[in-house]
């Protein structure tokens, strides 16, 4: 009873705050909320609800190859969006091929905005020569483009792993790989933020009585720059998404036999000339949305959440 | 005010670079062609495969050439005699000079034939009959056989002369290493022949252009290319849209899903015919334990129910009309129909079952199947990376998990082939070019034996002491009928003990632009000699 009462509450404090507000307000946002939100699903309920594992291959047939979509002359209801050049279902592929897109983007992120929070704490809060060193890899890092980053990284890894083995591992290669281009960004925001709260009353407080550095800056100051790092952190997902895909796409990422989005739009690439353009076009057409949407998400949050804005 | 600047900048090197061109377009005719993969090296010996060959066959020539219906004629031997049954007489031409302008002399011939017949070189297998080769005069050279081989002139055609004063000058007397893919020396990158073309820029994996020999001895030869520019173009779509945009003039491996399209397009035109090639897989039946598999302690490819077993598994009807597009011929063979030896009566492949795939992998003790890698190229055969993906679907409805690893020609010929042979089941194309059988016997199927030269190509390493006995018998057979009934005795026995599964001979198709004449040779031979640009 306890907790429904708390749960309802906070429900009814969300619902009447600005963020909510804004959201409610505007058609563009919420389409964009509820297409990134069917993709997550599809993708995380992928195994349940896709007509056929594309991985399973002994559940492939060959003789289904090129089978076009339902709704052209020789379509097949099992292969609603048509089969590919294996007889995989293109459908089927795309969900999978999300799930390895998404959690790529996701585990990228996640990994730049580890590095970059650290970087950027220990920078702004300390200053000096820690701050000149760590903000002078940092620019020198955003003078390459982070594709140019991610392709010198992989191309590493290549060159130091068997390609036997590169394969198993291509998947963390990517998350590195993407991870370390990204973090830049994060760094500089969260050492602007630490700038401004380190000379405020409340960490001069809590310095005067003694807590260790390391605790300031993670229990009082980080919660304070959280709001950039949350905005930054959505544009990026957004980024890193896309750049997994043109990894993939270069043919340096995901590998055939685990498709992510890019590697089944390289894929379907080999088919445009030939009229098979589904194999093609529908992972294009989702990876587009996909990434339209997360950055609609992405600018309407950094309105909402920037009162210099409004 | 900085884009403006560059604006000025371009419209000016513009109006400079126009009339240049417009000058030299004259006469300057330049071909452009793209391939899905490179060249290994310039060294002629470091790789005997027919696309790196036939390249380097515009630069180094042979003794001999074969003309557009593959028959033998005289390039760099004048005239050649046969005083007794092993030994071969070669008149050379005279006043021919290499491009760095020294002259072609016997030496320079006995020099090449033993630098290609030592090891590491790749063409040892040309030489199973070799004994040795003797300067007679400056333009006589005598090549003495250890037994009558009547097909010296055939094996000599791909075995480029190259200049023994620039070899020794550079430091290139021995060929270079396939299987370790960073040993170079100076014939890897740079090139001196005699050829009708010289070497002009080399950008590994990217693009090699060729400039035209002016002093080129051949005079007859009817091409008026004066450049050639070679591409490599990994990507399929992007080949084809290379060539539908007119960026190049000719695609070498054409992708068959685009065949049609680029045979209704104005000005682009298909051209086809059989190849003698025929792609194959084969297994390591030579290791006590499989390099790849998770069974120990024994190999499963040793025993001839499991070869069966894979074989019956794969359903070449699909692979011909989905992976292929019906350009495809399956044969049961290791060589295709126009090869010398080839028999339609036996012909005849296994009958694709599942169910008796799955009984006999239980047979012989893998009920369950087993886990094996394969090995596969992912730019040297047609599609053939996507028959490796449908094999491996195919043999899962058996219940063998295969871990496919398709990889670039330059790293999975270093992987695969000898010394080392590193590899459990793999994928291989061959066509012999002797165009005779007993080439594909004397490569793919005899035993290995650094020593008799034989099965330097059998990579799955199958043994067979019957087969071994037939096919040294049959190299110096001369008589033809006698001949022809051990060639059929001894692809019995291959056949027989399911030594490789031949899938299928794959159509040769070039696509090339309206304005390009060129020979198409069915063994996927390009002598620029013949190409006009028109």
């Amino acid at each position: 009873m306890q907790i429904t009462v708390r749960f309802l509450d906070t429900f009814r404090r969300a619902a009447d705050s600005d963020i909510y507000f804004s959201f409610r307000s505007s058609r563009l946002v919420m389409l964009a909320a509820s297409v990134t939100a069917v993709y997550f699903l599809a993708a995380i309920f992928a195994p349940l609800i896709a007509p056929q594992n594309p991985f399973d291959l002994a559940s492939l047939q060959l003789l289904d190859a090129f089978t076009p979509p339902v709704w052209m002359e020789g379509g097949d209801w099992r292969f609603p969006l048509g089969a590919d050049d294996q007889g995989r279902d293109v459908l089927s592929t795309i969900m999978y091929g999300s799930r390895i897109s998404l959690a790529v983007g996701f585990l990228a992120v996640l990994l730049a905005m580890l590095i970059g929070i650290a970087a950027g704490l220990v920078s702004g809060y300390f200053g000096g020569t820690v701050d000149a060193v760590i903000m002078r890899i940092a620019d020198v890092q955003l003078s390459f483009p982070a594709i140019l980053i991610a392709l010198l990284i992989d191309g590493v890894t290549r060159g130091v792993v068997p390609k036997e083995e590169h394969d198993k591992i291509a998947f963390f290669v990517l998350i590195l790989a993407i991870g370390l281009s990204l973090w830049v960004q994060y760094a500089r925001t969260v050492r602007g933020s630490v700038m401004v709260e380190k000379n405020k009353e409340y960490v001069q407080a809590a310095r005067v009585i003694g807590i260790p550095p390391a605790l300031i800056l993670v229990r009082h100051v980080l919660p304070n720059v959280m709001g950039p790092v949350l905005v930054i952190s959505t544009i990026n997902l957004a980024i890193a998404i896309i750049t997994e895909a043109t990894l993939s796409f270069l043919g340096v990422g995901a590998p055939p036999t685990t498709p992510s989005l890019g590697t089944l739009i390289r894929v379907g690439n080999n088919f445009i000339f030939s009229g098979e353009w589904w194999i093609c076009i529908f992972p294009g057409f989702v990876l587009a949305t996909l990434v339209l949407a997360v950055n609609l998400l992405g600018d309407w949050l950094r309105d909402a959440l920037n009162p210099k804005l409004r | 005010m900085r884009f403006k600047s560059m604006l000025k900048a371009s419209a000016l090197a513009l109006a400079f670079a126009v009339p240049v061109t417009l000058a030299g377009m004259a006469e300057a005719k330049t071909f452009r062609f793209a391939n899905d993969g490179d060249l290994g090296s310039m060294d002629p010996y470091y790789r005997n495969e027919t696309f790196s060959l036939t390249v380097l066959n515009n630069v180094y020539e042979g003794l001999f050439r074969r003309k557009p219906d593959l028959t033998i004629e005289a390039s760099l031997a004048e005239s050649w005699s046969q005083p007794n049954p092993t030994t071969w007489r070669f008149n050379l031409r005279k006043g021919v000079k290499f491009q760095d302008g020294t002259p072609f002399t016997a030496d320079d011939v006995v020099f090449s034939i033993n630098r290609a017949a030592t090891p590491p070189s790749n063409m040892v297998g040309y030489f199973a009959s070799f004994q040795e080769v003797k300067k007679v005069d400056d333009y006589t050279v005598d090549y003495i056989t250890k037994f009558p081989d009547p097909l010296i002139p055939d094996n000599l055609a791909y075995i480029f002369i190259m200049s023994k004063a620039w070899a020794e000058k550079h430091g290139a007397q021995k060929a270079t290493d396939l299987t370790k893919p960073t040993e170079e020396n100076y014939a890897t990158r740079n090139a001196n022949g005699t050829g009708p073309f010289t070497l002009k820029s080399r950008e590994p994996n990217s693009r090699t252009t060729f400039a035209r020999n002016a002093d080129w001895w051949d005079k007859s030869a009817k091409t008026n290319v004066t450049e050639v520019n070679f591409s490599v173009v990994s990507n399929a779509a992007t080949r084809t849209a290379a060539l539908l945009s007119g960026e190049v003039d000719m695609v070498y491996t054409v992708p068959p899903q685009d065949v049609e399209r680029i045979s209704r397009n104005p000005g682009t035109k298909i051209l086809q015919t059989a190849e003698t090639r025929v792609v194959y897989l084969g297994f390591d039946q030579s290791r006590d334990e499989l390099l790849e598999s998770n069974i120990k302690g024994k190999n499963p490819f040793k025993d001839a129910r499991v070869r069966e077993a894979f074989y019956r598994a794969i359903d070449i009807e699909a692979i011909k009309s989905r992976v292929m597009r019906g350009q495809a011929t399956p044969t049961a063979l290791m060589v295709a129909p126009g090869v010398r030896g080839y028999s339609k009566t036996l012909d005849v492949r296994p009958k694709h079952d599942v169910a008796l795939s799955k009984k006999l992998l239980a047979d012989a003790g893998y009920p369950n199947g087993f886990e094996v890698g394969l090995d596969c190229p992912n730019d040297r055969y047609v599609n053939d990376e996507a028959i490796c993906q449908a094999v491996t679907a195919m043999l899962a409805r058996a219940g063998v998990k295969v871990n496919l690893n398709a990889q670039t020609r330059t790293k999975y010929f270093a992987k695969i082939l000898g010394p080392g042979y590193t590899t459990s089941f793999f994928m291989l194309g061959w066509a012999p070019a002797t165009v005779d059988s007993h080439n594909a016997f004397l490569n793919l199927i005899q035993t290995r034996s650094a020593e008799k030269k034989t099965g330097t190509f059998n990579v799955g390493g199958y043994s067979n002491p019957k087969f071994d006995e037939l096919a040294d018998k049959i190299a110096q057979e001369t008589d033809d009928a006698k001949r022809s009934a051990m060639i059929a005795e001894a692809t019995r026995i291959y056949v027989d003990d399911f030594a490789y599964i031949p899938l299928h001979a794959q159509a040769l198709i070039w696509a090339v632009r309206d304005n390009i004449e060129i020979a198409q040779y069915a063994d996927n031979e390009m002598p620029w000699r013949h190409i006009v640009v028109k």
